[in-house]
């Protein structure tokens, strides 16, 4: 097989043509209609707006380019985002194509052909569905870096370095070599720990007795009071059964913090599901059985519920225009916002339990790999201050989901596989990420981007990160030899994702998060920026953080200047003093001060500020006067014509449409979105 | 009436003041006419808190043994619990705050009392005088005129004296229009826009009654502001089924017959006893401690709050679109014209006009739109969430404006130069203040009380320089831009500075502000330094080359 890199720039149609006449073989998928014209791009809001454009299927992507206008702007989808395809029912325009994707954008197509709509149909279907990991954008993205700098982005997050942050290896804490080779457990790391006195006989007996063997192990650990979080799978208890080393390895948990004479087992779960276990052999503690431990139940929904519960919410989402009761019904009826809250609820009890009454908590749901690393990672970013920077927040994400063995492959569905192991486990977290930060704007030193922009690749499958479901696949794929990792791309263009209001001096911050516990003082809310990402119409208008990060940056430039004028002067002070000087000195000094001066002045002067500005949502041509963005009554309604005066009058159609959302306003993604750089390659295959 | 006949018991010591989010304080509690005045004894903590008699909503007492339990409901939904030691003390201060917070006469109110303890710089009650106004509206059009026909109010009671109207249609014509609409309340110019020259304006039904009754002058009037050729919108605040059963009341609506260029459309807004129920339940939501989800979603759904935010925000920008977008006039009115009309007419003119989005301007639009334009504040402010009158007259319509102003801010951080706190502070003075400015119902009531002569205008506080820069909004950068905000629900949010502003602690958003404006201070005092530079180093080599050239 032979590989060809073309590059092409956003708006080079040309090329593209091309490529897709190139890549009508790919691998094993034939793509039967790379190209098709004339097909209408609907605007979800209103039916009445629509691009017309050609259409390509690409190796990696779908992409539509719109004709006409020298614009020409492109909408990019990656093969990996598509979640699912609907064909309509043919219509006198055509065959109306519905992509929804799974980073909440809703494309809907209508392609003139009902059988080029077949076609593009059958070839999504199976681009969709990859079957092997090397189909995945990750195996041919390449982001021209050589082999050192891959190798150092895969070096950034180093959690053997997080855990010495924590204070580990110390004298209640180290680290086992029991699951080299993944002998014990193969969806653990190689590297786990545990307490000093667990020997590898307890550690394999508990194993043993817990659901996958997924022994206790080490999550987070505090130093100031020696409290810890562990976290395991569900023991094997059944109805009767025990065992001995289990027994002692949560005794051993404890002993490990000798401040504190018990421990917390938390099992997240609602109880009417734990006790369906112990029909099947499984379960929970039992308190008589386990010396010193407090067991609690925090009733967390599993997989399943969460799943149909998005669905729900997303139903409510793309509804066309929906009043603020159906709205609201609808939220709550999907029950979202009910289920962010009892993740968030049982990360406060942990932390809580580790902060204020210095108590370990050993952690665990059923197989320890979805709830368990929510709550893990919940309370871990409310106890630490460091989880709320943007490493730390990568090392959180890499500790708690990745190394553990969250089932990215299953709940994401990179590959095709079984659709009820799919399920929004770790978009849940990311929420309550944005939700503390919606209750503590100065406590996170990333922004709302940078959460989004992580989910959006959690499931794109561009970086090698969060391939497979564990780190044993990862390593026998060889990941970090073959792709690129997430946290180096992120990590280069940290500017795109800082809060310009954190402050990491304050006192409140560097320490414990107490948030509110009731909806109403809280306030959980609907993340639009999140769900509605793409229906930009319905954010606000202007950025608060996108304001103030360029002030800062004004204010940077700023203090430069000053320190160059403050020179300047002492230096024309100096002169003065000094009286006579040489003439080719005084020339040197005058040609160094006009190339300066043009520089401040395109610094400095207010109207290239309020140039920068104009990148704004206010001042962008959405917001012109020619623009249509901003029209929210129809057109038909206003401008019908005398003779259906009374017709216009006595209905309120003129308001219904009104109650409908204003149309999106820009449509063109940042490159971040859609995986695409205007320098970027794409692999084909020839 | 002397206040002191009111107050039977005048001070409690040892008194415990319960607060959301902050310990309990001991303290003395005073009566005095006007205020509930609690103050701690601890030295090291003199704090007091002084309280409106007329901000208080509700009291409730009750009692555990001879331990007494005031529970205060304020009208800026704050809630404070006092106990207080001794039954008869309790029930002595528990009577005399339901007699003094109650009283019935205007004049008895505080406003009359205080005594401002700043230097006022310019009087606000006549910082917004219709005839300035006028001056720059002339300035573009000579189409309107003044007109001093209300100037004993025996036309329109709830009108102003002044009022701007089409200067073909004389004060013989408007004396004839008047009696066809509804309190008199004939067509006025409210805004116009520069742009296109399109005119807003309000109005209230004609009265037209079920054998439809029509007047040749109030078509005349209406007509002649529309130019041959050009459109224009009527539009009723009201269903077309609730205007159609207006007629058997006498009112009504215009048959387009009559009024050719003029095409008529029915944007409902609720009002009235609805809008009360609406914000009680909404209050009691967010009273609400317990800790299940779904009971607050489906309670803030059930209280419709933001149903009416969304239709009254959809009203108002359904009109901007009108004069903005399809190039036509359009005149508001409802049933009265002084409440969801008024609420239209001053949204459509923020979305439309930059000047209305500064804190000057907005000032002159409350003012203009709502204080003279006759909305009744005083009823409809009477009582607030926790009321149990349920007087069909009380009703949160400026609050209602207010928070739909908030949802714009919200959408629009950087285009208006007050911010959150100034809303605030208009939603706490309309329903309790020092100041007379909210005081009567219309200008009318406002001149028989002599408010200007015996009461301190708002905006004389508001306008000082050391009070202003507290409802500064730090990100404002003029945008001279139509402001077009979303009416989606996934974009309305619920307004937690005056709905949770109570139930919630606001040290980690107050911190943001503050971060917030020290970032922007930071900029603009490096801008200065750099200036300053830039001018100094500029000076010393104008001064080098000419010594030079000597």
């Amino acid at each position: 097989m032979v590989y060809r890199w073309l590059f092409f720039g956003r708006k080079n149609v040309r090329t593209l043509r091309i490529i897709t006449f190139l890549c009508q073989n790919v691998g094993t998928v034939r793509i039967v209609l790379p190209q098709v014209e004339n097909v209408r791009l609907l605007d979800r809001l209103s039916s009445r707006k629509a691009a017309v454009g050609t259409l390509y299927l690409t190796a990696t992507h779908v992409i539509f380019v719109e004709n006409g206008s020298e614009t020409r702007k492109e909408t990019w989808v990656l093969h990996s985002q598509i979640s699912s395809i609907e064909k309509q029912a043919t219509t006198a325009t055509g065959c109306p194509l519905l992509i929804r994707c799974k980073n909440f954008q809703v494309i809907q197509l209508v392609i003139p052909q009902e059988r080029d709509c077949h076609d593009v149909y059958i070839s999504l279907i199976r681009l969709a569905r990859p079957v092997k990991y090397e189909e995945l954008y990750c195996f041919s993205f390449n982001p021209k870096l050589d082999k050192e700098e891959r190798e150092k982005g895969w070096k950034l997050v180093n959690l053997s370095e997080e855990y010495n942050r924590m204070g580990i290896p110390n004298s209640y804490w180290q680290i086992s070599d029991v699951n080299r080779e993944y002998g014990v457990c193969d969806s653990y790391p190689t590297e786990v720990y545990v307490p000093k006195s667990a020997t590898a006989h307890i550690i394999v007996g508990s194993s043993k007795f817990r659901s996958r063997r997924r022994f206790p192990a080490l999550s987070y650990y505090c130093k100031d009071n020696n409290a810890s979080i562990c976290r395991s799978s569900q023991p094997l208890s059944g109805f009767s059964a025990r065992c001995l080393e289990d027994e002692q390895m949560l005794q051993a948990i404890r002993k490990a913090n000798p401040g504190s004479d018990f421990i917390y087992v938390v099992d997240t779960r609602p109880k009417l599901n734990a006790m369906a276990n112990r029909a099947a052999g499984k379960g929970y503690e039992n308190e008589d059985n386990y010396s010193n431990i407090k067991f609690q139940f925090i009733g967390i929904e599993n997989i399943h519920v969460m799943r149909n519960s998005l669905q729900k919410m997303l139903e409510v989402c793309e509804m066309k225009s929906p009043s603020m009761s159906d709205f609201l019904w609808g939220l709550e009826n999907s029950g979202w916002l009910k289920h962010i809250k009892a993740i968030m609820d049982a990360g406060i009890f942990i932390a809580k339990a580790v902060a204020e009454e210095g108590v370990s908590v050993l952690v665990h749901c059923s197989d320890g790999w979805d709830r368990t690393a929510q709550v893990c990672s919940v309370a871990s970013l409310l106890l630490d201050p460091h989880y709320r920077t943007m490493k730390g927040f990568m090392v959180l994400i890499e500790k708690d989901w990745v190394s553990f063995g969250h089932k990215f492959n299953h709940r994401y569905g990179n590959l095709d596989g079984d659709p009820k192991e799919i399920s929004p486990v770790i978009d849940q977290f990311i929420e309550c990420v944005w939700q503390l930060m919606e209750q503590f704007p100065c406590a996170f030193e990333f922004n709302e981007r940078f959460l989004i922009h992580i989910q959006h690749h959690i499931y794109s499958c561009q970086f090698g990160n969060f391939l497979c479901n564990s780190q044993k696949e990862r390593r026998e794929l060889k990941i970090q030899e073959r792709t690129y990792s997430l946290w180096a791309h992120l990590w280069k263009n940290r500017a795109d994702y800082l809060n310009p209001l954190y402050r990491p001096d304050h006192r409140q911050i560097w320490g414990t998060l107490h948030p509110q516990m009731a909806p109403c003082n809280f306030l959980y809310k609907f993340w639009s920026g999140m769900y509605n990402r793409f229906e930009k119409g319905l954010h606000p208008r202007q950025s608060v953080t996108d304001y103030l990060m360029a002030v800062k940056e004004e204010t940077q430039q700023l203090e430069e200047e000053l320190a160059v004028l403050g020179e300047r002067l002492a230096n024309l002070q100096k002169l003065q003093l000094n009286g006579n000087k040489v003439k080719s000195k005084q020339q040197d000094r005058s040609k160094e001060l006009a190339l300066s001066a043009s520089s401040n002045s395109l610094a400095n002067t207010p109207q290239e500020y309020s140039n920068d500005l104009k990148s704004f949502p206010s001042r962008s041509p959405s917001q012109g006067d020619e623009e249509d963005s901003a029209l929210i009554l129809t057109q038909d309604n206003l401008k019908s014509s005398d003779p259906d005066l009374s017709a216009n009058s006595d209905q309120e159609s003129g308001v219904e449409d009104l109650s409908c959302r204003s149309p999106s306003a820009g449509g063109c993604l940042p490159s971040e979105d859609s995986g695409k750089d205007s320098d970027e390659a794409v692999c084909l295959a020839v | 009436m002397e206040f002191a006949e009111l107050i039977k018991t005048p001070r409690a010591d040892n008194v415990v003041l319960h607060r959301p989010f902050e310990p309990a304080v001991e303290g003395t509690l005073c009566l005095t006419g006007h205020h509930l005045i609690f103050s701690s004894r601890r030295q090291d903590n003199a704090e007091e808190l002084w309280l409106l008699h007329s901000n208080i909503d509700s009291i409730e007492k009750r009692f555990v043994g001879s331990l007494g339990t005031i529970v205060i409901k304020c009208k800026d939904l704050r809630i404070i619990q006092l106990d207080i030691p001794g039954m008869e003390e309790c029930l002595n201060i528990a009577s005399s705050i339901e007699a003094l917070s109650t009283l019935d006469s205007v004049t008895l109110m505080y406003p009359f009392f205080y005594r401002p303890m700043f230097e006022i710089v310019e009087d606000g009650w006549s910082a917004f005088l219709p005839e300035k106004e006028f001056e720059f509206l002339n300035a573009l059009t000579d189409e309107w005129r003044l007109t001093y026909i209300n100037k004993d109010f025996s036309i329109c009671p709830s009108y102003p004296p002044v009022v701007t109207v089409p200067k073909s249609i004389d004060d013989e014509t408007l004396q004839k229009v008047a009696v066809f609409r509804h309190g008199g309340r004939f067509p006025v110019l409210s805004y116009y826009h520069k742009k296109n020259g399109m005119v807003m304006m309000r109005t209230s039904q004609p009265l037209t009654g079920t054998n439809g009754k029509r007047c040749k002058d109030d078509e005349k009037l209406i007509n002649s502001t529309l130019g041959p050729g050009r459109r224009g919108y009527i539009i009723d605040t009201r269903s077309l089924s609730a205007a159609q059963q207006a007629r058997a009341k006498g009112g009504g609506f215009g048959v387009e017959v009559y009024y050719p260029q003029w095409r008529r459309i029915h944007k409902s807004v609720e009002r009235f006893n609805i809008l009360q129920e609406s914000l009680i339940k909404l209050v009691e939501a967010c009273n609400d401690q317990s800790h299940n989800m779904d009971r607050w979603l489906s309670k803030l759904e059930a209280s419709n709050w933001l149903t009416h935010v969304k239709e009254i925000l959809t009203a108002g920008c359904l009109a901007a679109q009108c004069i903005d977008r399809e190039d036509a006039s359009v005149l508001v009115h409802g049933t009265e014209g002084t409440d969801s009309t008024l609420q239209i007419t001053s949204l459509a003119q923020i979305i439309l006009d930059p000047d209305c989005r500064t804190i000057r301007g907005f000032e002159s639009l409350i003012v203009r739109e709502w204080l003279q334009a006759g909305h009744p504040f005083q009823q409809r402010c009477a009582q607030s969430a926790y009321s149990n009158s349920k007087q069909k007259w009380e009703a949160p319509v400026f609050l209602l404006f207010l928070d739909c102003v908030w949802q714009m801010l919200h959408q629009f951080p950087c285009s208006f130069e007050f911010n959150e706190h100034f809303l605030v502070t208009l939603f706490e003075h309309a329903y309790a203040s020092q100041f007379g400015t909210f005081l009567g119902n219309n200008e009318n009531e406002r001149s028989k009380l002599k408010l200007p002569q015996k009461t301190m205008s708002l905006w004389s506080w508001v306008n000082q320089p050391e009070e202003l820069k507290n409802f500064k909004n730090p990100l404002f950068e003029a945008n001279s831009l139509v402001i077009w905000p979303s009416v989606a629900p996934q974009s309305l949010q619920l307004w937690e500075g005056v709905f949770l502003r109570w139930n919630r602690p606001s040290k980690f958003l107050d911190e943001a502000q503050e971060e917030m404006r020290k970032i922007i201070s930071d900029n603009r005092v490096l801008q200065e330094k750099v200036n300053y530079l830039r001018r100094k180093v500029a000076h010393m080599e104008t001064n080098d080359e000419m010594q030079e050239d000597l």
